[in-house]
């Protein structure tokens, strides 16, 4: 049982299974559907001694964030997992993560933020985090949902790096959807070493964090932060080739590509969204259409010139949100702009929202907007749907 | 039982040069809580004046590992720190150490987890009723009466009893001591130190620029408070209530309580209860509360 092997389980147990195998030692967790199974089983693995860890049943998710802060700052690899509302609740303590540098790792089932009450897909519970300095990455199956879990505990804690991560998998879709995925059990000790902190809290050796600094000693340590999220870019690049030869898989890196080498036209979406775009893109081929899809498995850092080096020579690109800045525009179609502005490129854009709230998006919803678009027929910021609303 | 003699001849790990007012009261309380925990101590702190106490970064004026960590979170950040602890297999001493703002207040449910839980902290309160690192607000903690920035007319509630929401939880140490008496708070910050699970002290903490009395007066007014009963020394241990000092002298009949009017009078935060015109209405609700909580004290209390 302790080897590698292939198991049928939810997107949640495949977080939980990868918590395991990290060897993660302190875990503190609040109930929240979608999330609520990950903690579950990683309290059963504890309880049934499968694993040695401690778990921690706090009154809240921000004491679930700030306790795994707590320990992590001891040097104990820790993490924690929530979804929607919890996670907005914990927004306070994520800073607090990111800017001490305590590389925790957490799982977020996204969910729809209330009212009204939803507790479906959207990413719209993550997005309000992006810009905090975690490392986020978004799954679009079970096997992502394991794997990512595992390489951000290494990118993490990576001395280049030492920033937070965020695993997103989508509510229902992936938490409670049973699918065969590969687990690594022990041989991910070789992947993963024992946590080595770049600082802790230890009384042989004292040190204060997070004292008053003046605010220019303050924007060098932003500076620092922002140097190496940058760095990670190259680092996840790293890690997941080094995953990859371990393993046996075949990721390409922060982005996915699929038939993009003579795409004239490109979907640009995440998670599973960006998976059943494939499917879309093999149905599109068949009409005749050069179509091809990027999708993002890091958001953050953002690949930019992953990005725009796949989408050079392309005419158009049909971009695919399960979330929206209400009053901008998507989260992705902001980076998108901001990579082109800085490579100097233009390029014909368009912006879907899909799938908001947890609303199911097919390969043929997606077929049928790229029709449109090619064809010139959307509103360059389109609602999937409104025309009948 | 020690006394201020031997506690001046002690290692010092709050050190000369923190960035303390004059007088200020976490001098006498922090400086003895780590003399009573020694250099085994890590020390969690949300935002109060110790996060200002100890000093500009990347300077530090405190010799024991220390988290500055947010407003309510010093008890769930040190939850997480006594299992981490647990893991490594190290004895060191979890503090929270938080102002009553961060306690009575905001901090209050992460408390309650972490007492029900029974996670391993020793969580200190320096309660110098009011938030005073953001210019003395009124806070749970204030008394009825008091000026604060936001109660200009004096506070219209009484305080809220944290020691009581503490004893509730059936923790296995809290104590309730004040800065008039040092060895006071050396033995109960010892005795907490010995003993598993969460454990709770309240340090009255006066405080000069909040209360508004001259800085010399720090421990006269720490002890004052105890001698009117406005304030009670008690240790609530293994299930049983006990008093200590003068207010176990008070319980035992041995002394009386002051009338609380000597210890307003020094507090120009009260001064609008006796000039210009003086509120007889408000003193003798004060004097009547003190009176009823001792008497709630003393019907649970062994004598």
């Amino acid at each position: 049982m302790s080897g590698r092997r292939v198991i049928i389980d939810t997107g949640n147990s495949a977080v939980a299974y990868a918590v395991k195998d990290a060897e993660v030692k302190v875990i503190a967790a609040y109930p929240i559907t979608p999330q609520t199974t990950i903690v579950e089983k990683i309290a059963q693995f504890i309880e049934y001694g499968q694993m040695d860890a401690k778990m921690i049943r706090v009154e809240s998710e921000h004491s679930a964030m700030a306790a795994i802060i707590g320990s992590e700052a001891m040097g104990v690899r820790s993490f924690t997992a929530t979804s929607s509302h919890g996670l907005a609740l914990m927004h306070e303590m994520l800073w607090y993560a990111s800017n001490a540098r305590l590389p925790v790792v957490m799982a977020v089932a996204n969910r729809t933020m209330g009212p009204p009450w939803n507790i479906w897909a959207d990413w719209g519970d993550a997005m309000a985090d992006r810009d905090i300095g975690w490392i986020m990455s978004w799954a679009a199956n079970n096997q992502e949902v394991y794997d990512f879990t595992l390489i951000s505990y290494r990118v993490a804690e990576d001395k280049r790096i030492v920033l937070p991560a965020m695993v997103n998998l989508e509510a229902f879709v992936l938490t409670h959807t049973s699918m065969p995925f590969e687990i690594c059990g022990e041989e991910t000790r070789e992947y993963l070493p024992e946590y080595d902190p770049v600082w802790k809290l230890d009384p042989d050796d004292p040190i204060i964090m997070g004292n008053l600094f003046s605010p220019a000693d303050t924007m060098k340590l932003r500076w620092d932060m922002w140097e190496s999220m940058e760095r990670a870019k190259k680092v996840i690049a790293e890690a997941i080739r080094e995953y990859n030869e371990r393993f046996n898989r075949n990721y390409e890196g922060l982005i996915k590509t699929y038939k993009m080498d003579d795409a004239d036209y490109a979907i640009l979406s995440m998670g599973t969204i960006g998976e059943e775009a494939e499917v879309a893109t093999d149905v599109l081929r068949e009409e005749g259409l050069k179509v091809g899809t990027v999708r993002i498995n890091f958001f953050r850092p953002f690949p930019r010139e992953d990005i725009i080096k796949t989408l050079n020579g392309v005419s158009k690109v049909i971009i695919f949100e399960r979330s929206s800045s209400i009053g901008a525009s998507g989260q992705i179609m902001q980076d998108l702009g901001q990579s082109l502005l800085l490579e100097k490129m233009q390029l014909d854009v368009n912006d879907v929202f899909i799938g908001i709230g947890g609303t199911d998006v097919s390969y043929e919803d997606i077929v049928n907007v790229v029709k449109k678009a090619i064809k010139g027929d959307l509103a360059p910021l389109y609602w999937y749907g409104s025309e009948g609303w | 039982m020690v006394t201020v003699k031997d506690l001046a001849k002690m290692e010092d790990l709050l050190l000369k040069g923190n960035a303390a007012c004059a007088g200020c009261p976490i001098g006498v309380a922090l400086r003895t809580t780590l003399k009573a925990l020694g250099r085994k101590t890590i020390m969690f702190v949300p935002a109060c004046c110790t996060s200002v106490v100890q000093g500009i970064g990347p300077g530090a004026a405190i010799s024991v590992p220390l988290f500055n960590t947010a407003f309510e979170t010093a008890a769930s950040v040190a939850s997480g720190a006594a299992a981490a602890a647990e893991i490594l297999g190290k004895d060191v001493t979890i503090l929270a150490w938080a102002g009553d703002g961060g306690t009575y207040d905001i901090g209050l449910q992460a408390i309650s987890g972490a007492a029900e839980r029974g996670d391993n902290v020793l969580y200190i309160c320096y309660n110098n009723q009011m938030y005073s690192n953001t210019g003395i607000q009124r806070s749970g903690a204030t008394p009825l009466g008091a000026w604060t920035t936001t109660t200009w007319t004096g506070k219209t509630e009484h305080m809220k009893d944290m020691g009581m929401i503490l004893i509730a939880h059936r923790v296995p140490y809290v104590a309730a001591t004040s800065v008039g008496y040092p060895d006071d708070i050396y033995e109960k910050v010892k005795k907490a130190k010995e003993k598993k699970g969460f454990r709770y002290i309240d340090i009255l903490a006066p405080c000069p620029p909040g209360w508004r009395f001259p800085s010399d007066m720090t421990i006269r007014l720490g002890r004052l408070a105890i001698e009117t009963g406005f304030w009670l020394l008690y240790e609530y241990e293994d299930g049983e209530l006990r008093f200590n000092g003068y207010t176990k002298l008070v319980a035992e009949g041995k002394r009386e309580f002051k009338p609380v009017e000597e210890f307003l009078r020094l507090q120009d935060r009260f001064r609008h209860l006796f000039e210009p015109k003086r509120r007889d209405d408000i003193l003798e609700e004060i004097q009547r509360w003190i009176k009823e909580r001792f008497e709630w004290y003393l019907s649970l209390a062994k004598i």
